[in-house]
């Protein structure tokens, strides 16, 4: 197999990558956002509800989260498990592992927004979902962002755990092609797309960080 | 009219009495200054007449319309969210720490709650703000960030913001608690300059000298309540033993 063959397969990985990265941000970013306010909620059946959620997640690997999202449908209900269901279930897996960890992010930096600042908007007559939106959001954002810019790139690389399900992303195409090929070029060309998709994600979130630098 | 008054107010926290049975009432433009120790319930008090606390008991009335009051059994009702919204309407508060908003430049500090809140005219918004921020002698500073700006600065920042939305009473917590001498001669010379907007003000401070000068009546308070009250000339000159060992040599030097 020549050279431009094993990147154009490649290159079909890459976007099935590409495509749970997206995918999962967009999806875990809200997501996370509710979860912390469940966490951060009054109800203590909720909030216990969501901690114990919370652990399970971040307590466990995000590989077995993956297999049960993906097998629990035919061993818990003996749903046919179709082929089709395979993308899926590694894009619910990571969504809903990596909302757990957004969650946690969101809470620590809305915790850390000093009591004056909800004083002063109650004062000046904000309601609480302006005072949040207006004042206390755009301040966590910029508190938050170097937290939140590890846990991106930390999802790059974790795309790659949709192997085991048998997703064709990058890396398990990289790995058959080794195999099967006897060559190491397919690894070295996934490591250099792996590591050229975090210099964009870096460069991105330090130019957000940036941007917000205009205040203190 | 009394613009504000509060009866028989009392807060504790943890068991811990800090006003025990004050009653206290603001009548239009007048001036009035609170003195006292400190942990005398001073600043419980000014933040139970804004409602950032809640009163254990008591009532609290904001031009003839009841914002807090007892019901028969003694338990604490508090008027519907609606009725709060517009007494509160009545006051603006001026933070020891000033609690400006980071990420907003001044002008839009002052001028984003008058906009987004009272839904009033942005051109004649941005222009009553500009008109403050001149009053404050801070023209120059409306596009800098707070964190640009000096604590004098920031102070007069966030009494121009609290202004902007027309209050009939600007209470202040300290308000220069945490500059330093230079910076808070700044700043009382601003609320100085205020008493002719005809606001009433309560101001409550460790400045004797700045009360004594600008109120029409000072008010001294130890343990929770109120030990006297009165116009300057009178406080500052006081036989009360209390009143006496707080305000020290500098009562001695005003007799």
């Amino acid at each position: 197999m020549s050279v431009s063959m094993m990147v154009s397969q490649l290159a079909a990985g890459m976007f099935v990558s590409i495509q749970i990265f997206v995918v999962t941000l967009i999806f875990s970013l809200p997501l996370g956002m509710i979860v912390a306010f469940g966490r951060m909620s009054k109800n203590p059946l909720l909030q216990g509800i969501v901690k114990v959620y919370i652990s399970i997640m971040r307590g466990t690997p995000l590989m077995l989260q993956l297999m049960v999202v993906y097998f629990g449908p035919y061993y818990l209900f003996g749903i046919k498990i179709t082929n089709s269901y395979r993308l899926w279930a590694a894009l619910i897996g990571f969504v809903i592992n990596y909302a757990a960890y957004f969650a946690e992010i969101y809470r620590s930096g809305i915790q850390s927004m000093p009591v004056g600042q909800y004083e002063a908007a109650k004062m000046l007559g904000y309601g609480k979902v302006q005072t949040f939106f207006k004042i206390i959001l755009p301040q966590v954002i910029k508190r938050i962002l170097p937290s939140v810019t590890n846990e991106v790139i930390t999802l790059v690389k974790d795309t790659s755990l949709a192997f085991t399900i048998s997703v064709l992303e990058m890396f398990a195409i990289a790995k058959a092609l080794a195999s099967s090929q006897t060559s190491l070029i397919p690894f070295a060309a996934a490591g250099i797309f792996y590591y050229v998709f975090n210099l964009v994600v870096a460069v991105g979130m330090d130019y957000a960080e940036k941007k917000l630098a205009y205040y203190q | 009219m009394k613009l504000m008054e509060m009866n028989h107010v009392q807060k504790s926290f943890d068991g811990v009495s800090v006003i025990k049975d004050i009653s206290l009432s603001v009548e239009e433009g007048e001036i009035v200054s609170i003195i006292g120790p400190s942990g005398s319930g001073k600043s419980t008090l000014l933040r139970c007449a804004t409602m950032l606390e809640t009163m254990d008991s008591g009532e609290l009335i904001y031009m003839g319309e009841k914002a807090a009051w007892n019901d028969g059994s003694g338990k604490m009702l508090y008027a519907s969210k609606k009725d709060l919204k517009k007494i509160q309407e009545n006051y603006g508060l001026v933070f020891q720490n000033f609690n400006l908003f980071p990420h907003f430049s001044v002008i839009k500090n002052i001028t984003d709650a008058p906009i987004s809140i009272q839904k009033r005219d942005r051109k004649e918004t941005y222009q009553t703000g500009r008109e403050l921020l001149k009053k404050m002698g801070l023209e120059d500073k409306e596009n800098a960030y707070p964190c640009q700006l000096s604590g004098g600065q920031c102070q007069r920042v966030a009494i121009a913001r609290a202004l902007a939305l027309n209050p009939k009473i600007l209470f202040f917590d300290e308000p220069t608690s945490a500059l330093d001498p230079e910076l808070t001669g700044e700043v009382l010379k601003v609320i100085k300059s205020l008493a002719d907007l005809d606001i009433a003000m309560v101001i409550v401070t460790h400045e004797m000298a700045f009360a004594r000068d600008i109120s029409h009546r000072v008010i001294f308070m130890a343990d929770g309540v109120i030990v006297e009250e009165g116009t300057p000339e009178v406080v500052f000159a006081s036989d009360n033993e209390r009143t006496r060992s707080f305000l020290g040599r500098y009562g001695e030097m005003l007799k």
